[in-house]
């Protein structure tokens, strides 16, 4: 079970077994709640538009969570590197079900409807490229991996950072005028990627001049 | 809302009207806000009354209509009609008002007038939506037809829905409904009606042209750039797996009536 540990001055949470068993547990739980309002007829009058915006959100929210994990530790000393993979395999959950939910319940499956979409429309296509990018990322997701691919496997994750400026767009994109809520997430998005540039680039030339 | 008299008019639809809630807890009008909930929760604060409609313009007979005075001069009745939104989804809406034609007549149109600018009320102080810097459309909200459009029978000025006045979030006291246009043209709250002879400006076509034209005919064949426009969602048919979804239909299954107004005009141009 989870305990609260004093080192020092910090409150710490020490590690135990299962825990990103339950943060991937509660991470699926706005996903649950949403599911059982829309199948009770409880999420308004447009409901599958709800479900699938919802999901989007989640998705990015948890994209944000994993790409904050470096800046922290490096900002603020604080290190949830072993709940990385969570957040991207919850961030990875919630895309799938976005994308699901938008073939299935929102245009049933229509595959003219679909094939258009994602050929004609640079919403939709921003949309896709980033779920297509994720998948290998959410395949590579686990130790055996890690173990496998070694150096290729860190090269392979950067693609988190294509996937977080497409995001970033599609998310603009998926409003009629630009707003708080699109800028603020977007501009989010693409201040931890510029954020990851500038810190890498700082460290290749530390690591040059020493 | 007050119980507005009124009497069955033509174009009755034939298909069940969308829940009275859906009606009124599912709108856009950014001047509340972007949500579709945000019209119902923050226009507590909206008058309608008092309120005058200016008739101008290109016209031999401008006046200035007290709200009242207007709703007791006009044939009110109820029309039970289809309401596509641009983004893909429709509800079946029982208004009541009368034909904006009617007006029009009365104000007696110039030789020269040849579109119909609307403009919108601006009220900050009542109307949150129209304080936040962070949004691209401008205030007021402006909208405009054709002269042929808007003397067309089933272009309606509508001041109730389901037998009573309208909500603010409906557009109170006043809004412009046009079936066989996508829902923006249908502009609310109206404060001026004026008659002009060049194509006015829109709000949302001078927001970005490329995605809402002038005209806005429901067009199952011209898809917005971010979605298509084949099908739409049913609003208020339930869960996830109640009513979903149906075809468009091309001027939104009014092309009998209105076909005849773009004749030679090409509407993959003109959408």
């Amino acid at each position: 079970m989870p305990r609260l540990v004093r080192q020092g001055r910090y409150l710490t949470v020490v590690p135990w077994r299962g825990e990103r068993t339950a943060i991937m547990f509660v991470g699926l739980m706005p996903a649950a709640v949403y599911f059982w309002y829309g199948a009770h007829g409880q999420l308004g009058a447009d409901p599958v538009n709800v479900f699938e915006r919802w999901l989007g959100l989640w998705a990015v929210r948890f994209l944000l969570l994993g790409l904050f994990v470096t800046p922290l530790r490096v900002m603020v000393g604080s290190n949830l590197l072993r709940y990385r993979r969570t957040f991207g395999l919850l961030a990875f959950w919630y895309a799938c079900m976005h994308v699901a939910t938008y073939v299935v319940l929102d245009q049933r499956g229509d595959m003219g409807v679909l094939l258009q979409d994602i050929t004609h429309r640079p919403f939709l296509m921003l949309g896709f490229a980033a779920f297509l990018l994720l998948l290998p990322l959410a395949v590579t997701s686990n130790d055996w991996s890690i173990r496998r691919l070694g150096r290729w496997w860190g090269r392979l994750h950067r693609f988190v950072y294509i996937i977080a400026v497409l995001v970033a767009v599609h998310f603009l994109m998926a409003f009629k005028t630009y707003n708080m809520t699109s800028i603020s997430y977007a501009g989010a998005l693409v201040l931890l990627v510029l954020w990851r540039g500038w810190h890498m680039w700082r460290r290749h030339t530390t690591m040059r001049m020493a | 809302a007050d119980a507005l008299r009124t009497r069955p008019g033509p174009f009755q639809a034939g298909e069940t009207p969308t829940p009275l809630t859906d009606v009124t807890h599912y709108n856009n009008f950014y001047e509340f806000g972007m949500d579709k909930s945000d019209p119902s929760t923050y226009s507590a604060a909206f008058r309608p009354r008092p309120w005058t409609v200016t008739v101008d313009g290109l016209v031999s007979r401008p006046r200035v209509w007290d709200i009242d005075d207007l709703m007791a001069a006009m044939p009110i009745e109820e029309r039970l009609y289809r309401m596509r939104c641009v983004e893909a989804w429709s509800m079946v809406i029982p208004w009541d008002g009368f034909p904006l034609a009617t007006l029009l007549q009365q104000a007696e149109p110039l030789g020269n007038a040849r579109y119909v600018a609307f403009e919108s009320v601006l009220r900050p102080e009542q109307m949150p939506g129209q304080r936040t810097g962070l949004d691209s459309l401008q205030w007021p909200y402006v909208e405009g037809l054709r002269l042929d459009e808007a003397m067309h029978p089933l272009t309606l000025l509508a001041v109730g829905l389901y037998g009573q006045t309208l909500p603010a979030q409906n557009g109170a006291p006043v809004r412009l409904v046009v079936p066989w246009k996508y829902g923006f043209k249908g502009i609310k709250s109206i404060v001026r009606i004026r008659l002009v002879e060049k194509m006015p400006p829109t709000t949302w076509n001078r927001m970005n042209a490329a995605e809402y034209g002038f005209f806005a005919n429901v067009n199952p064949d011209v898809n917005h750039p971010r979605w298509s426009q084949a099908s739409e969602r049913i609003i208020g048919a339930g869960g996830f797996f109640g009513g979903g979804r149906k075809k468009t239909l091309m001027f939104n299954g009014y092309g009998e009536q209105v076909a005849g107004l773009y004749g030679n005009m090409n509407l993959r141009t003109s959408y």
